[in-house]
């Protein structure tokens, strides 16, 4: 009797869940489908779900028309870019706060968190200006050093999250064994912080990914992202219902996946530790 | 060689004194530990001697030398932490290996020191594990041996033996203890239990909130301690205190170990009630709630058939007693 | 507990991070400063000249600033207090047993990897258009009349598209205090004759506070400037109804090019951020233990 009521719960709870993550999903699964529609098609009404004539030919014209596969390789070029080059400058700052901490290394912590807080807004004309009178301006170069940055903060908390996992003791041994601080950092501890290393890099090439608000606004043709290149898909010629979904799907389904793969650490890294 | 001098050492934190002003000579080859319970200072004395932390005054010698400003890789020593603080991600091999790496000591010439080492410390089939992979006895023996190829002029242990169960801690006792003999090497070693100290010290050093209560041999110490927290901290049972009217008014407090304790079932100079008595074979400890005097323990060799509420009586071996004086100065 | 050779070494791996960020925050900060004390206007080049505080009088008696101001707290308000209520329920559904619980649960967080310009994109083509729309198609298979979404509810339709976005990460982080929860704290209470309700209130909800502060606190950042979503879906309109202080910024800086202006806008975004910030800061510095 007991078995049979737990099972019946079990089924409608079952039924609730999945109601509610397909809700979820669902503009995402919507737009995967319509990027394998015609174009007729994926506007037609009633709207068809499965029985429409799939085809790959948007993929094909996105690629042709706009050159999809520059954007792609801006997205990977600055989200990494700008990862490795906060992770180059965070290392050393993280092992300085977890192992050697002194009085204010709380505070410039928390100022660190501080300058998140700054709206980009209130220092957009200046690093437009910059930007633009050094040439930068459309610049991957440029958008690195600005993803780099906005998300050093980010990058440093979640380090310090980890380094402070690790015994002091291991770097103590280190530096008795005549380790200068190159070799304890590089031996010693990113082979102990592998795994902390590898989760900051991927949250933050999720967060550069699809960071909007500076690669609108500092990136023209050449060096624009995915997020940018999808926005030009708002203007009224743009809208082919299909294409855009090719284009959307081509854009979120490498950082859906790594993020899926990374959901665990994603908890952790943006609540900078304060939630396991 | 191995000779390590402090020199008017002193450390706070903050404004917080840790260790007040402390002078120490350790000569070459001599095994030294320091004991005192936790918080004494014994580990940041050790951490001062190692360099791992600054000392606020004062100099250190090693080995001739002034080390008092050297980082802790010129200073040419090696520890083995309470932790292991092992390299978890490298092989024992490479483990043992760092420190000849990091001296840049060319590969033919590390291989034949970690076979070496690992010969003398039973590790040779485990060289190739992680020290994931091995029991406690086993770790502890990888930070030795990354500890003894660096050839160090003197070995700094941290509580080496305190994550270790209680046999295996008397083996490794041993092992260290033979390392010693067989190396001649300076050997400092912090512990808080004073049979460790007892039974490997050539010197004890006994610590007390950063100051240096007394430094002997084991014997003398136990023999002559010079206060009371010396008579209290080495020796098991601790020794029994008694104040008040039975001192006969030479001294401020008396002394006597429960070794020292003739106990009869008949007759004595004390008499009490047992309270516990704990029979282990080879001793016995008696807890005596003694008349106008409080609880004393005594311990009678072999088997003492007593049990609680029985009437025993007490003798003090009058070329036993310790004298104190009102500042716990033994007299 | 280190030497001086450790201080010194931790000053110097520290200086490159803090006076990166020092230099990214002050000098573009003292820039907007400085050019919202002036008229300066990037079509009339060489006009620049000082005029004291008058772009200040202008961009605060401006009825857009109060629009502004108002859709920006709604937007913030609004987004909260869906996603903490939203991520709390769906938290307690998907902490439940059920069948298929990690393919939902990536169901669930999925929207949160989706850059903001495809879900706005989506949204306001795919779902929300009134003729092309699914949920025009819906509407229309319903026998009802399409809904216009963005035209009659802008505002409240940017709030849905950012809940949708921000829905999962609410949720997964309050999963995750969830499943930290002692169940042995649940079945005592139960044992002890609370019922379902009075353990959600007197035990569930008091562990999660601390979750609840940290979202909070962290999609109050990102939500004060959301921006791609307003530019791709509604371009701040129809009118003044969906623009935000960001949007309102961009729109005087750089679609009409008056710096001067658009600076002084900046620096009053700079200082209400602030007002936020140090209500949050003292909010995270109780949070996390150092």
């Amino acid at each position: 009797m007991a078995r049979a009521a737990t099972n019946r719960r079990k089924l409608v709870l079952t039924l609730l869940a999945w109601t509610v993550g397909i809700a979820m999903f669902f503009p995402i699964l919507w737009t995967a489908l319509t990027s394998f529609k015609t174009e007729a098609e994926a506007i037609a009404s009633p709207p068809s779900f499965l029985a429409f004539h799939w085809t790959l030919e948007n993929y094909a014209e996105v690629q042709a028309r706009s050159d999809y596969f520059l954007h792609f390789m801006n997205s990977v070029v600055i989200s990494l870019g700008s990862t490795l080059a906060g992770l180059l400058v965070a290392v050393p700052a993280a092992w300085s706060m977890a192992f050697v901490p002194g009085r204010r290394t709380r505070d410039v912590l928390m100022w660190m968190l501080s300058t998140k807080m700054l709206p980009p807004v209130g220092v957009l004309i200046p690093i437009y200006l910059l930007f633009r009178d050094s040439g930068l301006l459309d610049s991957r170069i440029g958008l690195i050093i600005v993803l780099t940055l906005i998300n050093l903060p980010i990058i440093v908390w979640m380090l310090f999250t980890y380094f402070r996992e690790i015994p002091g003791e291991i770097l103590e041994a280190a530096r008795m064994d005549g380790a200068g601080l190159r070799e304890e950092i590089l031996f010693v501890l990113l082979p102990m912080a592998v795994p902390g290393i590898a989760s900051t890099l991927l949250l933050n090439v999720i967060l550069a990914w699809n960071e909007a608000f500076w690669t609108l606004n500092l990136s023209a043709s050449q060096s624009a992202p995915l997020t940018a290149f999808i926005a030009s898909y708002s203007s009224p010629e743009g809208l082919f219902y299909a294409k855009l979904s090719a284009a959307s799907t081509m854009a979120v389904a490498p950082i859906l996946i790594l993020g899926w793969f990374s959901q665990k650490q994603l908890v952790r890294g943006l609540t900078f530790g304060a939630v396991k | 060689m191995g000779e390590i001098v402090l020199n008017r050492i002193t450390k706070s934190f903050g404004d917080v004194s840790v260790i007040p002003p402390l002078d120490l000579t350790i000569a070459d080859g001599e095994f030294v530990v320091f004991v005192g319970p936790s918080g004494c200072g014994k580990s940041t004395l050790l951490r001062l001697i190692a360099g791992l932390e600054d000392s606020s005054s004062g100099a250190i010698r090693i080995d001739g030398k002034d080390a008092t400003a050297l980082p802790p890789a010129q200073r040419g020593l090696a520890m083995v932490f309470q932790s292991y603080a092992l390299y978890p991600h490298m092989t024992v091999r490479n483990n043992i290996a760092f420190p000849l790496k990091m001296a840049r000591m060319d590969k033919a010439a590390i291989d034949r020191k970690v076979e070496a080492a690992a010969k003398v410390l039973n590790l040779t089939s485990y060289l190739d594990r992680r020290p994931g992979q091995l029991s406690g006895g086993q770790r502890q023996r990888v930070a030795i041996g990354r500890a003894i190829v660096r050839e160090p002029t003197a070995f700094l242990f941290d509580e080496p033996l305190s994550n270790l169960d209680a046999a295996l801690r008397v083996n490794m006792r041993l092992e260290i203890s033979e390392l010693h003999a067989s190396l001649g090497t300076t050997m400092i070693y912090v512990t808080h239990d004073q049979v460790e100290a007892m039974t490997m010290a050539d010197k004890i050093v006994v610590l007390n909130a950063g100051r240096i209560e007394q430094v002997g041999s084991p014997i003398e110490l136990y023999n002559r301690p010079c206060n009371r927290f010396v008579a209290g901290f080495i020796g098991s049972p601790r020794m029994n205190i008694i104040e008040g009217a039975e001192t006969g008014g030479q001294a401020h407090a008396i002394g006597i170990r429960p070794e020292h304790l003739a106990l009869s079932t008949d007759s004595g100079h004390w008499a009490g009630t047992v309270s516990v008595s704990e029979h282990l074979g080879s001793d016995t400890f008696v807890y005596v709630q003694v008349d106008g005097v409080g609880t004393l323990v005594a311990r009678a060799g072999g088997e003492f058939p007593v049990r609680h509420g029985d009437r025993v009586w007490l003798t003090p071996q009058p070329d036993r007693l310790h004298r104190f004086d009102a500042e716990g100065k033994a007299l | 507990m280190a030497t001086a050779h450790s201080r010194a070494a931790a000053r110097l791996t520290m200086a490159p991070a803090v006076v990166l960020l020092l230099g990214w925050m002050l000098i573009p900060l003292a820039m907007t400063l400085y050019f919202s004390f002036l008229r300066y206007n990037l079509l009339m080049p060489g006009t620049e000249e000082w005029i004291g505080t008058l772009n200040y009088q202008y961009f605060l008696t401006d009825p857009a600033f109060f629009t502004a101001l108002g859709n920006t707290l709604a937007l913030v308000g609004g987004v909260l207090a869906l996603t903490v209520c939203g991520g709390i329920g769906l938290a307690l559904l998907l902490d439940q047993p059920f069948w298929g619980r990690g393919i939902v649960r990536l169901l669930v967080i999925a929207p949160f990897f989706v850059m903001p310009t495809v879900s706005a994109l989506v949204w306001k083509n795919m779902l929300m258009n009134p003729v092309n729309g699914l949920f025009a198609a819906v509407a229309r298979g319903l026998g009802l009349q399409p809904f216009d979404f963005l035209s009659e509810a802008p505002l409240s339709s940017i709030v849905l598209i950012v809940t949708w976005q921000w829905l999962p990460f609410a949720t997964l982080i309050l999963l995750t205090a969830l499943q930290s929860l002692d169940r042995e704290r649940l079945e005592a209470a139960e044992m002890d004759g609370a019922g379902a309700v009075d353990r959600f209130v007197h035990i569930i909800l008091p562990h999660l506070a601390r979750a609840m502060t940290v979202v909070t606190l962290i999609q109050t950042i990102f939500l004060l400037s959301v921006f791609a979503e307003i530019l791709v879906t509604t371009n701040g309109g129809p009118g003044n109804a969906t623009t935000n202080i960001t949007y309102l910024v961009y729109s005087l800086s750089l679609l009409q090019f008056d710096v001067g202006g658009g600076s002084a806008g900046g620096i009053v975004a700079v200082v209400l951020a602030n007002i936020v910030a140090v209500f949050l800061m003292r909010m995270i510095g109780r949070n996390l233990d150092l």
